[in-house]
């Protein structure tokens, strides 16, 4: 008997036989005809030489994503199967995707570096500082191989007495990233190590993914613990190398940064004692020679007391000497003034001034003498004029002088007489009176 | 875990030295300086001949962590 399905009935059972056997699966294959529709979803095939298939990742999905797809870029996909009933096909639905081959993990590491950088994760400012002498140091590595038992070895051998706490992780594959975020938050949550060392050999960039894994750079940059990065690759950085707070470009140089050597710092602990017991040394030998000196000025009072005499007295002795020496001194002065003052005494200048008034007197007196001489001379001449031109000597002559009494006028015209009156008459020698007798006009 | 960190302490004792080797401390002070100076250095000498490194493996358990002595597998394990 033959069963007939319906199309329906053929494609349910094919989907559900599908879509039970591929629950989760890992596809690998290169993408191509990438399209983005307005929905926001991705839609691409997926080949490789000989196959394709269909594939669709969801926008919610997507940003998980951390790198952008693109046509030709070889790709890993975490995938289901999904049969789509209506079209009657199937087709992968992808919900994580990483970079596979060079190119686009190179693409991937450029990507990540540029937008954590921007993000600030890089920024020094958030660096912390390598502790100087770690008590015990995280090591984050796979507990086999050559890097354990170098960062072992290094550390054992610089300063032997540094505890080493492992957290055993895988460096590579699929799982790395996880566990190594896992370790670094063990470490900071465990808290008994103060610095961490991330650390795995040299890889190809491929090998070397989980440290260009943006969770584990996030674990790295939020660990309060000191990470320092150290995978072995000299040349190329990681993402790790950037936002570690110390990059080493091995495990054994990461081992020589974090550990000081233990003979070195013995060695600079035994000069600083050196040095400061040098210094004691030296001060105290110092303070010895102060209090010896200082004993040596420290002086019996009683000496200085002689020595006060002493000095009083010779004080005493250079007074006198230079009292009388002064006073000598003074006299000489004094006399030197006294003669200079004698010098400007106008005894001298009286005298002078004397001698010339007596001369002057002597002048005057000649000069007045001689004025009179000649006064005398004229008054002469004047007594022999006078003497000829007076009443007397015209008396004398024989003339004489009628007066009319009483009044004593003199009478010089007859008319002022009359017969009667009374006249004297003078004479040269004596007179005598008389009466007017008869008037005889002139 | 309040003690002085090797560091500080180095650092600190360097200081000190420095200090006195200026020569510009009174006597009194040189002599604290270098009490606390022999303090120092018997602290660092101390962390510096710690006993020997104890090498651990950190394991996560349900109550928390556990630690157990690390022995290095063999080659062929590489």
């Amino acid at each position: 008997m033959k069963e007939i399905l319906s199309v329906t009935e053929l494609t349910l059972r094919i989907k559900f036989l599908l879509e039970s056997s591929f629950e989760t699966f890992w596809v690998e294959g290169e993408i191509s005809n990438l399209r983005r529709p307005g929905s926001g979803h991705v839609y691409f095939t997926l080949k490789d030489e000989k196959s394709q298939v269909r594939a669709v990742i969801f926008r919610p999905a997507l940003k998980s994503i951390r790198f952008d797809l693109e046509d030709g870029m070889q790709v890993i996909l975490r995938a289901r199967l999904n049969v789509y009933e209506p079209r009657g096909e199937y087709q992968v639905i992808a919900d994580a995707a990483e970079p596979k081959g060079l190119g686009a993990l190179q693409k991937a590491f450029e990507q990540l570096k540029v937008r954590l950088q921007e993000e600030g994760l890089f920024d020094p400012v958030h660096k912390k500082p390598i502790p100087f002498l770690p008590r015990k140091i995280g090591v984050i590595t796979s507990p086999s191989g050559a890097v354990i038992r170098d960062i072992l070895t290094i550390t054992g051998r610089r300063f032997p007495s540094i505890d080493i706490l492992i957290a055993p992780v895988r460096v590579q594959g699929m799982e790395a990233s996880q566990e190594i975020v896992e370790a670094i938050a063990d470490m900071n949550a465990h808290g008994k190590a103060d610095v961490i060392i991330l650390a795995r050999g040299g890889g190809s960039l491929e090998d070397l993914a989980p440290f260009n894994d943006e969770r584990v750079a996030r674990a790295i940059f939020n660990s309060r613990v000191p990470v320092v990065s150290a995978v072995g690759h000299e040349i190329d950085f990681t993402i790790a190398d950037f936002v570690a707070d110390l990059r080493a470009p091995t495990p054994s140089a990461a081992a020589e940064l974090v550990v000081p050597i233990r003979r070195e710092l013995r060695d600079s602990l035994n000069d600083l004692w050196r040095r400061m017991d040098r210094c004691c040394a030296r001060l105290l030998e110092s303070v010895r020679e102060k209090t010896v000196l200082l004993g040596e000025r420290l002086r019996d009072p009683r000496r200085v007391i002689a020595d006060l005499r002493l000095g009083l007295d010779d004080c005493s002795g250079r007074l006198s000497t230079a009292l009388s020496a002064g006073i000598a001194a003074r006299k000489t002065g004094l006399q030197n003034l006294r003669a200079h003052i004698r010098l400007l005494s106008p005894a001298a200048k009286i005298r002078e001034r004397f001698f010339v008034l007596e001369n002057l007197h002597k002048n005057v007196v000649a000069a007045f003498l001689r004025n009179l001489e000649g006064l005398k001379k004229r008054l002469d001449g004047d007594v022999t004029v006078l003497d000829s031109l007076s009443p007397l000597s015209v008396l004398r002559r024989g003339y004489s002088i009628v007066k009319k009494l009483p009044e004593g006028v003199i009478i010089k015209d007859a008319a002022s007489v009359v017969p009667g009156d009374d006249v004297a008459v003078k004479l040269s020698l004596g007179g005598f009176r008389a009466k007017v007798v008869k008037i005889e006009e002139g | 875990m309040a003690e002085e960190k090797f560091e500080e302490a180095l650092e600190k004792l360097e200081e000190i030295v420095k200090k006195m080797e200026s020569g510009d401390l009174t006597l009194d002070e040189s002599l604290k300086a270098f009490e606390e100076g022999i303090r120092l250095s018997r602290l660092c000498a101390q962390k510096i001949d710690e006993a020997e490194r104890r090498v651990e493996i950190l394991l996560k358990t349900q109550e928390g962590f556990d630690v157990k002595p690390f022995k290095e597998k063999d080659e062929s394990d590489h």
